[in-house]
């Protein structure tokens, strides 16, 4: 979605703010919605793409002015509610009041070290080849989807080369919707920096995202002339 | 503790906390959400208890600096390194969650690499731990794809006007990670010292390692 979220190329925030010896956490609830947002989602009830969604659905101007860990609870208060694993009664009161539903799993303690050591990877096999290959040009499509999606809006539109071809992964836009995993060939494509900002881009700067397939299309080469 | 007082207190408690060991309406709206999740049995507290630990204390760019470290003296892993990122970690240990598919960019005197997640916060996890806050935040997602040469100026970062900047948005699970220029000098250093050297930013791309200090 077209959410507060898709800051590539925005203007007015300011300068970036590096803080000397930051801590991992900046309160003691930071830690906790960290730790709520993880447990929760190895329950099984939504995935990662979903988590996204949920903190992208916030409207533009509270997403923007909300502290990431601020951004992370929202979200997941609004699933929990969606899912119907919390009344908003509970959740005001911190009480449960109505029987738990059931969960596909609950992670223990034990678990976390040997699940979060290894991972959750997302590569998924593809069926079919890919359709594009190093070299090719390609166009990243006009498109503007409601839901869920990991195409910028700053390379919708322009013209990139495929860069790397990394093989089949969940496709966020589907999974995000409890549309299933879906796998697409996922690429890296580069874009010159002039193909998105125009004449004022820096000299000699180039820009890459993961695009997935159907994202793209074919475009024309380079130069007839 | 004498009634009265606890009485007068009663009497602010509608308004804002005035005392520092009162909690933040955030602290009482996570702690209400965490009871709840608890209480209904969706959250093992031990598990909780665990993750935050682990990503406090255990995972950081200390882990980073030891894969830029070795790629530094062996050639070897170098390659294979930048040939696929995951399986040469996992040689050091290192690997996860947030790092299943690791990709390394590796700087060169042509081009300068640098990472962010316009979209959200995708980071590295295994190798440098959870984001700082400013990874996260707006100047920096909005503005590393359109001015970095900016940004990096806002780091004490000034490269060479021929030195070609490239910016890796991280819009998928793949997971990038800088392999800085190993500095100048640094050759009678081990392993170790060398590890030393790299600082988180270096591994972003928005700063460069450490110059060696004074030999002793």
């Amino acid at each position: 979605m077209n959410g507060g979220q898709d800051l590539g190329g925005m203007h007015g925030f300011g300068p970036v703010a590096p803080e000397a010896d930051e801590p991992r956490f900046h309160a003691a609830w930071e830690k906790r919605v960290f730790g709520l947002a993880m447990a929760m989602g190895l329950s099984g009830t939504w995935n990662l793409d979903a988590s996204r969604s949920a903190r992208e659905a916030l409207p533009p101007g509270e997403y923007l002015t909300s502290s990431y860990y601020a951004i992370w609870l929202k979200a997941l208060e609004s699933q929990v509610q969606a899912h119907g694993l919390v009344t908003p009664e509970e959740l005001a009161t911190g009480r449960g009041f109505v029987p738990a539903a059931p969960v596909k799993r609950v992670l223990r303690g034990e678990e976390v070290d040997p699940l979060f050591a290894r991972g959750f990877p997302s590569d998924r096999p593809v069926p079919d080849p890919a359709r594009f290959t190093v070299g090719d040009r390609v166009r990243a499509r006009i498109v503007n989807p409601v839901g869920h999606t990991r195409l910028p809006r700053y390379v919708r539109g322009r013209t990139g080369r495929i860069e790397a071809v990394h093989g089949g992964f969940v496709f966020p836009d589907t999974n995000a919707q409890f549309a299933g995993e879906a796998p697409q060939w996922l690429y890296t494509v580069r874009f010159a920096a002039r193909d998105l900002w125009g004449d004022q881009a820096e000299a000699g700067h180039a820009v890459s995202v993961n695009a997935f397939e159907s994202y793209l299309e074919p475009a024309e080469p380079e130069s007839a002339a | 503790m004498a009634h009265d007082h606890d009485h007068e207190d009663h009497d602010h408690d509608h308004h804002a906390p005035h005392h520092a060991s009162e909690l933040s309406p955030m602290e009482l709206r996570v702690r209400a959400l965490e009871s709840v999740l608890v209480e209904k049995g969706y959250v093992d507290p031990a598990a909780l208890d665990r993750l935050i630990e682990t990503y406090e204390t255990k995972v950081g760019p200390h882990n980073g600096a030891r894969v830029v470290a070795r790629a530094w003296v062996d050639a070897d892993f170098r390659a294979r390194l930048l040939a696929d990122a995951t399986p040469a970690m996992r040689e050091l240990g290192v690997g996860g969650r947030g790092g299943e598919h690791m990709v390394v960019v590796a700087n060169t005197q042509e081009e300068h690499n640098l990472v962010v997640c316009t979209l959200c916060s995708c980071y590295p996890w295994p190798v440098l731990g959870l984001p700082p806050v400013w990874y996260k935040s707006p100047p920096y997602r909005s503005r590393a794809v359109i001015e970095p040469r900016a940004v990096l100026a806002e780091f004490g970062v000034t490269l060479p006007a021929d030195q070609r900047i490239r910016v890796w948005d991280s819009t998928a699970e793949l997971r990038y990670m800088v392999l800085p220029m190993r500095p100048a000098g640094t050759e009678a250093l081990d392993e170790a010292a060398l590890a030393a050297l790299v600082t988180r930013d270096s591994m972003i791309g928005t700063g460069l390692p450490r110059a060696p200090g004074p030999s002793a």
